[in-house]
């Protein structure tokens, strides 16, 4: 049965508005990156009326935005890696055996989402000035630290959806896989992993969304050498002027990365999301 | 009620009980079993420990010191205060506490539209996209990019776009609709508010979007099917099957969007800095500025500890309801 007129008309409408509401700063972006500066210093243009792909090449003067690249990408990276991992063991033993405390564990790991960033932000400053005094291994200002605060943000979303993630997957196949002779760790690795890959891409996905994104800590906790993107793109603004065709072309230089895989991984994304989070 | 517990896996799990039943010699021991998941929660335990709760304690204990810049490499022999910081806090009249309420109602105002819109956005545009329609795969593609840019990227834009005189929202309404009497600014005084709900909106909905895509997939067609053989139309099962069955996944989804945006730090940082204008003045950039600028970390931190203690009655109360409206309808 075909659906009424009223129906496609409405959705016809309002998918067509949010696309436009959607792609407008996207448009915004890539146009503004192609003018010239004395262009988006001026009226807005629609149509640019001269393309340039200067900016594209003047970004990288301006701002040491190669170095800042580099280091989101192993701030970033490594957040992921080590989050995924921490994730996977953590959500198996939820799902795969009943223990003392389980249900504190799971309730307190998840109640850290709700606390405010800026709660801990000064603390985690404290923190790590005196493990930099009396250990004198340095965290504050490192991309160590960095990281390691990274990783502990995506953690709990990432159990949360890989304990949903585990338990889909048969009881029957570990148990298998047991009996002929795996240990628990080979059992995970050797079945239930490779079972949960769209699930473990998801949550890998949105650890590094995270990392990649993040603006508070970064802007406390760098110093000159490790300055991630999110606070390098500042630099595009001087007293005087803001190089608005740079920090466009840098804020899509930036994207690309995340929106690329994202869209690429964006199927796992989904299906992640009806096997872990929706339940 | 989110993270149900996996089913009992039968009589293994009663071992404990039975310490001479259980035949299987071949596992290492039982103190190696017990201790294993122990063994796998441990990095995670340790993490969560040293970055979340560790400081989360450390925030209470500094919310009851006079925390200056002059004790901060010390910080552990600031002087005692009591409760001054939050007395401080919480003196309406005066103008740290009348800062303060002023802020907060300010983010209760914003969290209520952002949430909302972005509900109402997400779950239209998942209800429309349900059936296949040519171009489904391609729009939906489209609707996720506002949420895989970078905030500090998409948000920078928006900031180009709300610029007075060279951006594109005053250049459409004040030059080609001749709106407007003058260009109107946009990231100072009242319209501030307006520019970063937009903001905020833009980039949240997506996130309910995806949630709500995953929620109806999980509705069996056959209910469809059975409806529409009794004579319900399209809008009939809307109002009928998707929305009720869409229930329990709005309940997590609102919990969700409303911390995100009540907490939310990086979408008015970028957009107006460290000092927002006072009508989208949000509250966890005000405890970043009474923190950092003023460099009052015990006020700051009384601050943030009345925020979590709000954020956990709120979210205590909403769970409460939301269980006992469940179970309501169940019985």
């Amino acid at each position: 049965m075909a659906p009424p007129k009223s129906f496609l008309v409405s959705r016809l409408v309002f998918l067509t508005l949010l696309t436009g509401f959607v792609l407008l700063p996207v448009y915004v972006m890539i146009s503004s990156s192609l003018k010239p500066l004395q262009d988006v210093s001026g009226k807005f243009q629609w149509i640019p009326s001269g393309l340039t792909v200067q900016p594209y090449f003047d970004i990288w003067k301006t701002v040491p935005l190669g170095d800042y690249f580099m280091n989101s990408l192993i701030v970033a990276g490594s957040a992921t890696v080590f989050s995924v991992v921490i994730a996977i063991f953590a959500a198996y033993a939820v799902s795969r055996y009943s223990f003392r405390g389980k249900r504190v564990f799971t309730v307190t790991v998840l109640s850290t989402q709700m606390f405010p960033g800026i709660l801990f932000l000064l603390p985690l400053f404290l923190i790590y000035v005196n493990i930099g005094n009396a250990t004198g291994i340095a965290l504050f200002g490192s991309r160590a630290g960095l990281i390691l605060t990274y990783l502990t943000f995506s953690l709990p979303f990432s159990i949360w959806m890989l304990i949903g993630y585990f338990d889909s997957v048969p009881r029957d196949l570990d148990e298998a896989a047991k009996v002929d002779g795996c240990g628990p760790l080979g059992a995970l690795f050797r079945v239930i992993v490779p079972a949960a890959i769209p699930g473990i891409v998801a949550v890998a996905v949105y650890a590094f969304m995270t990392a990649w994104g993040e603006v508070l800590f970064a802007s406390v906790m760098t110093n000159d050498a490790t300055r991630t993107l999110a606070v390098g793109l500042q630099g595009y603004s001087t007293q005087n002027d803001v190089y608005w065709n740079q920090v466009m072309a840098a804020s899509l230089v930036v994207s690309l990365p995340v929106v690329g895989g994202f869209l690429l991984l964006q199927r796992y994304l989904v299906t992640g999301l009806t096997a872990g989070a929706v339940k | 009620m989110t993270t149900t517990a996996p089913p009992p896996t039968g009589k293994r799990t009663v071992r404990k009980n039975h310490p001479g039943a259980a035949p299987r010699t071949r596992r290492p021991g039982r103190l190696r079993r017990i201790s294993l998941p122990y063994l796998l929660l441990l990095p995670a335990l340790v993490l969560e420990l040293l970055v979340h709760l560790i400081p989360m304690v450390i925030g209470i204990v500094v919310s009851f010191k006079e925390l200056t810049q002059f004790h901060l490499r010390d910080w552990g022999n600031a002087p005692w205060s009591g409760l001054d910081n939050y007395s401080l806090t919480v003196d309406f009249d005066a103008p740290v506490g009348e800062a303060l309420l002023s802020s907060f109602l300010t983010t209760c105002l914003f969290t209520f539209f952002s949430v909302g819109l972005c509900w109402l956005i997400g779950t239209a545009a998942a209800i429309f996209m349900q059936e296949t329609f040519r171009g489904r795969g391609i729009l939906r593609t489209i609707f996720l990019v506002p949420y895989a840019l970078p905030v500090y990227a998409a948000v920078i834009t928006w900031a180009f776009m709300f610029q007075r005189d060279n951006g594109l929202v005053n250049h459409v309404i004040h030059d080609q609709l001749g709106l407007t009497d003058s260009p109107p600014f946009w990231l100072i005084g009242d319209n501030a508010f307006v520019t970063l709900l937009v903001v905020s909106v833009w980039k949240g909905w997506p996130f309910a979007f995806l949630v709500m895509m995953a929620g109806l997939q999980n509705i069996p067609r056959e209910i469809y099917e059975a409806a529409a053989l009794d004579g319900a139309g399209v809008w009939q099962q809307i109002r009928r099957i998707t929305l009720p069955s869409l229930r329990p996944v709005n309940q997590v989804l609102i919990l969700v969007l409303f911390l995100w945006t009540f907490n939310d730090f990086n979408t008015p940082f970028v957009l107006f800095g460290k000092s927002a204008p006072a009508s989208a003045d949000l509250i966890s950039i005000h405890i970043y500025q009474s923190s950092f600028q003023t460099w009052n970390f015990g006020t700051g931190s009384a601050m943030s500890v009345l925020l979590l203690l709000f954020l956990l009655v709120v979210t205590g109360l909403y769970l409460l309801f939301t269980s006992r409206g469940r179970s309501a309808t169940d019985a």
